[in-house]
């Protein structure tokens, strides 16, 4: 047991009460790192000495009761811009990249107190789902070192999962934070589209794209959830309303709440014991009193293609930014402008980012469009009109998170076709940009499975409420990996 | 099989300013002609007279008052660069004349 055991309340509370210092779990947090950090590689850049001296100095000035987080380590993915700090998206493009501004999200964690610890290691520019795509290194699953931690956000999720850090920001762009908390048996949210500030953030498919927290328990994941949402005039898709208090009411219960489980989440090709945790879990649900019946999300399988095409043609469009002329990589080979340019981006950009750019800018391509982006787009309607159909007549949309437990490193990686239909399950809610979370929900050959509870637009809270009875009712959150 | 061609591949590449090696293309040919092949299952999809959805949110233009704010500072914006001189980003001359050095 150390002081990294505990909730981000309890950690507020011991800091309230002056059992610990700031400094002191700064320390704490530094020491596990130390220890497990070559097991796992979750950081690209640890930032020591400034975060201990931004602790020492809270301590000095005091914490406030009222400000939750105050004092507090998180950990940041680094495909969000931190002022002065190292910012590569783990791509070679960016190897010294160190940002003159910082994200409305890095404002809003230094507004509420926080301490970033470092930058997490993540797939090169969030494409990818096992964090193998880095131009760095590997990170791995703290529940078997053979695995993939999931990804984008992999360090992220390893890192919370290993108890290196209590908190962290990932990105949800296609799965990207469900998917890997689901692996490393964490609660990860990627809220609306809309619900935090994009500024900052590397973008990838600008549409999808939304930042969210990695966190042990539920309710530490609606209090960081607090912190960074809100409107922002930097972003202008930002969400122009209040922010509820997602903790508030958080303990009503789930008592009458109606919850749909698609028939297509629990089709054929999921692991068996996924399919027992899901199916285990929604008898929890009953007994706590939900009334769960099954529903019909009919476009899902068309998630996948209209989602790639989506994604990759975005990408393609955010990714012509990076010419080697005003910041990121420029080739030692350039003679001319256009070898800048070409030499730059050939040798900056790793091969799945290579791989997207083709096919975002092929899809996009005279001949091509109508047939691709213009019907990807069609299908993209129909299936926020499958959620809003169903929304129609219940609380939740619940389902497992992935069809499998993580998988080995190396297994997926050279294969693109198996490695896109893996985010079967998580697609669809980006492509509708309605909220999602994922939280631990049992085991399948000792490797953690992720329950996947999804609301309506701006609902994050029902899903909280459900989510925190669940996490309440089971103990899957308790168990920790061997490391 | 989408049946994509190889030449459709080079001209994408030059499309999106990459280089590639032979063997290379010959693998990305093979590889996008998959997720075409995968993207392809969108045919099934019924969409006739089905809207677009190219936002993650419904929102209408967002107009902002037009009040003037300082900007960056240059010496800021210019940590990144790697060339430069007499305040401007230096780079390779755009049109080749025997000279052009980065």
């Amino acid at each position: 047991m150390t002081v990294l055991d505990h909730t981000l309340e309890e950690l507020h509370h011991l800091l309230v009460n002056k059992e610990t210092t700031a400094e002191a779990i700064m320390k704490a947090v530094y020491a596990r790192i130390a220890e497990t950090e070559d097991k796992i590689g979750s950081f690209i850049t640890l930032t020591k000495e400034e975060a201990l001296e931004k602790a020492r100095a809270m301590d000095v000035a005091g914490i406030d009761p009222l400000d939750i987080l105050s004092g507090l380590p998180i950990g940041i993915k680094d495909n969000i811009v931190t002022k002065g700090t190292l910012t590569t998206a783990a791509s070679k493009m960016l190897e010294d990249f160190i940002p003159v501004y910082d994200a409305t999200v890095m404002e809003k964690v230094t507004d509420a107190g926080m301490i970033s610890v470092g930058k997490l290691n993540m797939d090169e520019f969030a494409m990818g789902g096992s964090t193998e795509t880095s131009a760095y290194k590997i990170t791995r699953n703290p529940w078997d070192l053979a695995k993939v931690p999931g990804g984008s956000s992999g360090g992220s999720a390893a890192a919370v999962a290993a108890g290196q850090v209590p908190m962290t920001l990932g990105t949800d762009t296609g799965g990207s934070i469900r998917q890997p908390a689901a692996f490393t048996g964490i609660v990860g949210m990627k809220p609306t589209y809309g619900r935090v500030s994009r500024f900052g953030l590397i973008a990838f498919a600008s549409s999808l794209d939304q930042i969210g927290p990695l966190t042990r328990t539920v309710k530490d994941n609606a209090l960081v959830l607090n912190a960074i949402s809100g409107y922002d005039e930097k972003d202008s898709m930002s969400y122009n309303e209040a922010t509820p208090d997602f903790t508030a009411g958080i303990e009503a219960g789930v008592k009458g709440m109606k919850i749909g489980v698609p028939k297509e989440y629990l089709q054929e090709g999921l692991e068996a014991g996924v399919r027992e945790a899901v199916l285990k879990a929604i008898e929890t649900f009953k007994e706590l009193g939900a009334i769960v019946e099954e529903v019909s999300l009919p476009h899902s399988k068309y998630g996948v293609p209209a989602y790639y095409i989506i994604a990759s043609s975005e990408a393609s469009s955010n990714l012509q930014r990076f010419d080697g002329i005003r910041y990121g990589y420029r080739s030692p080979d350039a003679k001319t402008l256009e070898d800048v340019y070409v030499k730059s981006r050939s040798e900056g950009f790793g091969m799945e980012v290579k791989r997207r750019i083709m096919l975002g800018t092929f899809s996009l391509s005279s001949g091509f469009y109508d047939a691709h982006f213009k019907k990807a787009g069609q299908t993209r309607t129909l299936i926020r009109r499958d959620f809003e159909k169903v929304f129609e007549g219940y609380d939740l949309i619940l389902g497992p998170t992935t069809t499998t437990t993580a998988f080995n490193i190396g297994g997926q990686v050279h294969d693109p076709v198996a490695m896109y239909l893996s985010d079967i399950l998580t697609v669809p809610v980006n492509l509708a940009g309605v909220p999602a979370i994922s939280i631990p929900a049992g085991f399948s050959n000792g490797l953690p499975v992720g329950l996947q509870l999804i609301a309506k637009h701006f609902d994050e809270k029902t899903i909280y409420q459900a989510a925190y009875a669940f996490e309440q009712a089971t103990d899957f959150h308790k168990e920790k990996p061997n490391l | 099989m989408a049946n994509i061609d190889i030449n459709e591949v080079k001209h994408v590449a030059l499309l999106s300013k990459l280089e590639f090696q032979e063997e290379e293309i010959a693998r990305f040919t093979k590889q996008i002609d998959d997720i075409i092949t995968m993207v392809e299952h969108l045919d099934e999809v019924d969409t006739k007279g089905v809207p677009v959805t190219t936002h993650g949110l419904e929102v209408a233009s967002v107009m902002r008052k037009d009040i003037a704010t300082p900007g960056m500072d240059r010496d800021e914006l210019f940590k990144n660069v790697k060339t430069q001189q007499d305040g401007l980003i230096k780079v390779p001359a755009m049109i080749d004349n025997g000279e052009a050095g980065a």
